[in-house]
Formats: structure tokens, sequence, C-alpha cells
């Protein structure tokens, strides 16, 4: 028992990472990475709602008729959604603004529903548990790394500090602007892909 | 009028939902394999975009919004119900869905042939709840740019997923490095096309 637990957290970070081999829940990734903390914040959230709603969802699975079932999941997690953006905005209210439409975003954050319908109808909660766990924790991993590398090589900070020391821009180093501009993030989130892949063969598509 | 052109041109090219938002990736990148059912998914979401916004425009402005409830009764002023938005939202959205499935199965089984499988996906794509909750965000003044709005995202979002299956038929006969292959490359393929759009940037009538 104890293995297979593991394996439900473990899994998702490398071999079936929610954002890179499942290709659930980009919209989110690419949009709040701008900066490090919206990101951090992004993904406490999901893994919160995830995890959450796989453990309701996987104790009511047995009564849910699965004809209208789409309709109780999303009821559900616009629940948990609704509590978790009322917390950010009574906790960290600039992030909150920061993340505007995103938090509302869980909802259909296909993470959450492919993690629902895949994992969470058909297991046990605390499994279910786990799982959401694992997912979040795989989600959380690319979004921090991308939140890092864009913030870092487009405005030179870190969670809002100044990381790149002044004499670099005295010298003539410049902050790539076009690290905070959409683009960048679908190319980079590609370029984690080729990196992933070609370390591990099994993942190539033919 | 020329407010309402000027938003519907702004969200096709400017405000891109895919180059700019990042909404709807997930049915974009599972989805643009041909034009053919590419185009179908296409008019899906306009078509649904179309009914869903000015709906949930329409509640939100007479039913949610602080002080929304007064032409009901004077007493309401300093109601406030919009932390219910989300719920309504995606409540409004996922029956509208079904509503519009039941209804063209019924009156025209050619465009039903055609749209019907992806009809119940777009409930759960994130353009259409994203666009209502710009609309929420934005607070737009009147339903006509409301609806200029919502064909305008509608458009762009056709636009970008009939590009990348273009592309993407033609990418089939190139030499690829293999880890990049399928998923990588319409990653980066999609970036280029963001940094195409962001020549549409200040773009005004």
């Amino acid at each position: 028992m104890a293995t297979i637990n593991l394996k439900l957290i473990k899994n998702p970070f490398s071999k079936e990472n929610p954002i890179t081999v499942q290709v659930l829940g980009i919209c989110s990734a690419l949009a709040v990475t701008a900066k490090l903390q919206p990101a951090v914040v992004m993904a406490l959230s999901v893994m919160v709602v995830v995890s959450l709603a796989n453990v309701i969802i996987s104790l009511l699975r047995n009564t849910i008729p699965s004809r209208i079932r789409i309709i109780v999941q999303l009821v559900i997690v616009s629940l948990l959604v609704i509590l978790v953006d009322q917390v950010l905005k009574a906790l960290v209210y600039d992030v909150s603004k920061q993340l505007s439409v995103f938090v509302g975003l869980i909802i259909t954050n296909c993470i959450v529903m492919g993690r629902l319908e895949a994992f969470a109808m058909s297991h046990k909660p605390f499994d279910s548990f786990l799982d959401g766990i694992g997912n979040g924790l795989g989600y959380a991993a690319i979004l921090i790394t991308l939140g890092f590398i864009r913030e870092l090589f487009g405005s030179g900070t870190l969670w809002g500090f100044k990381v790149i020391p002044q004499i670099f821009y005295d010298w003539g180093y410049q902050n790539n602007s076009l690290m905070i501009m959409p683009p960048m993030a679908l190319i980079l989130v590609g370029l984690i892909i080729w990196f992933q892949r070609s370390r591990n063969k099994d993942l190539c598509e033919e | 009028m020329q407010e309402i052109i000027n938003i519907f041109v702004k969200s096709i090219f400017v405000d891109n939902m895919i180059f700019a938002f990042f909404l709807g990736m997930c049915s974009y990148l599972a989805i643009s394999k041909t034009v053919k059912t590419s185009m179908g998914l296409g008019l899906a979401v306009v078509f649904v975009l179309l009914i869903t916004v000015p709906l949930n425009y329409l509640i939100d402005n007479y039913l949610l919004k602080e002080g929304a409830l007064v032409w009901i009764s004077p007493k309401f002023a300093s109601l406030d119900l919009s932390y219910l938005s989300f719920i309504i939202f995606i409540a409004v959205i996922a029956a509208m869905t079904q509503l519009v499935e039941m209804f063209v199965e019924k009156t025209s089984p050619v465009l039903y042939a055609q749209l019907g499988i992806f009809l119940p996906l777009i409930a759960v794509n994130c353009a259409i709840l994203g666009c209502s909750l710009f609309m929420q965000e934005r607070q737009y003044s009147n339903i006509g740019e409301v609806v200029g709005f919502a064909l305008g995202s509608g458009i762009g979002w056709l636009l970008a997923i009939v590009g990348i299956a273009a592309i993407r038929e033609k990418l089939r006969y190139s030499q690829i490095p293999k880890p990049l292959k399928g998923l990588g490359i319409t990653f980066i393929i999609t970036g280029l096309m963001a940094i195409a759009f962001m020549s549409f940037l200040g773009i005004k009538l």
C-alpha cells in the first residue's frame, strides 16, 4: 500500500506531469508566470482546489448519477474556487489583483476536471487526496520554473527583490523585455518539453 | 458605433484570446491536427460565446452587481452578490451549451454533425468562462460593446486555431528533432505566431 501511495505523488512530477505530458491546465500556467510571486500563489491555490475537490468527489462517487456528473463536478469545484478567491482577496490583495480572472478560471482548469474524471471518480478518498497533491506539485514545479526564469531575465528581480547587481546594468546589460511578454512563455514551455523528452525517450511522439 | 467596432477589432487582434491570454489552450492544442475539425470547433466557440457572454452581462448587471437589484425594491441598494458570479456564470455556460446542443440537433442535422461532438467540450473550455470574467472585469458600458467583444474574441480564437491547424498539417512532412515532435514544436510555433500578432499592438480605429 505504501509503495502505491508514494507513486501517486511521485509520478505527476516527471512521467505524468500534468502540464508537459498530460497537457492539462496550460492556460493559467502561461498567463500568471511573468513574476514568481503570482506563480507560487496560483500553484498553491490550484493544489488546494485539486486535492479538496478530489476528496469530495471521491466521497460522493457512488451517489453521483453519471449523466449529470459534469455539472456536479463544476458546482463543487466552483464552490471551492469561490472560497479560495475570497481568502486570497482577504490575505494577499495585490497578488489577487494581478491574477485577475485567472483565479476564477481554476474552475475550468483542465487539471481539476481531468483528475476528477480520470482518478477521483474511481478511487478511494485518501488515494484521491494524494493524487491531487501530486498533480498540484507537478503543476507547481513547472509554474515555479517558468516564473523564476521569466522574472530573473525579464525584470532582473526575484520575488520583487533585485538580484542582478547594478554594475551589470552600468556595463550595458539590459533586461530582456520579451521574457515578460506572452510569446516567450509559450516558447519556454516548448523548450522545457524538448528537454524533458530528450531525457526520457518513452515520452516522444511518433 | 465606432466604439463597438473598435472593441471588436481590438479583441480579434490585440487582445487575442490565445496569443495574449492563453485562454482555451487545452482544446487548442488537442484539436488542431486538421483544418476541418478545428474549423468546426472554432465555429462552435464563436456561437457559444455570442450567446453566453451577453447573457452573463445581463445577469451580472441586473442581479449580481452591488446595487443591481434596485429594480426590485430600493431596499436592496447595498446588496452585493458578486461573490456568486463564478458559480452563476459556469452554470449559465453549462446550461446554455446543453440547450444549444439540443437546439442544433433538432433544427440543423448538418450543423450538428459538424459541431455535435465539440459542443459538450466547450462547457469546460476556459476561453468561454474567461470571456465572461473579462467582460465583468472590464466593465463595458452597454450590451452592444459586449456583443462586439464576444464576437471579436470568438473570431480571434477561430483564426488562431485554424492557423495552427494549417501549419501542423504541413509540419507532418518536415524533419523535426524527435523529442521536439508534436507538442513541443506546436508550443514554439504558437509562440512565433504570438510574436507576429504583437505587431498589431496599439491598433485603433
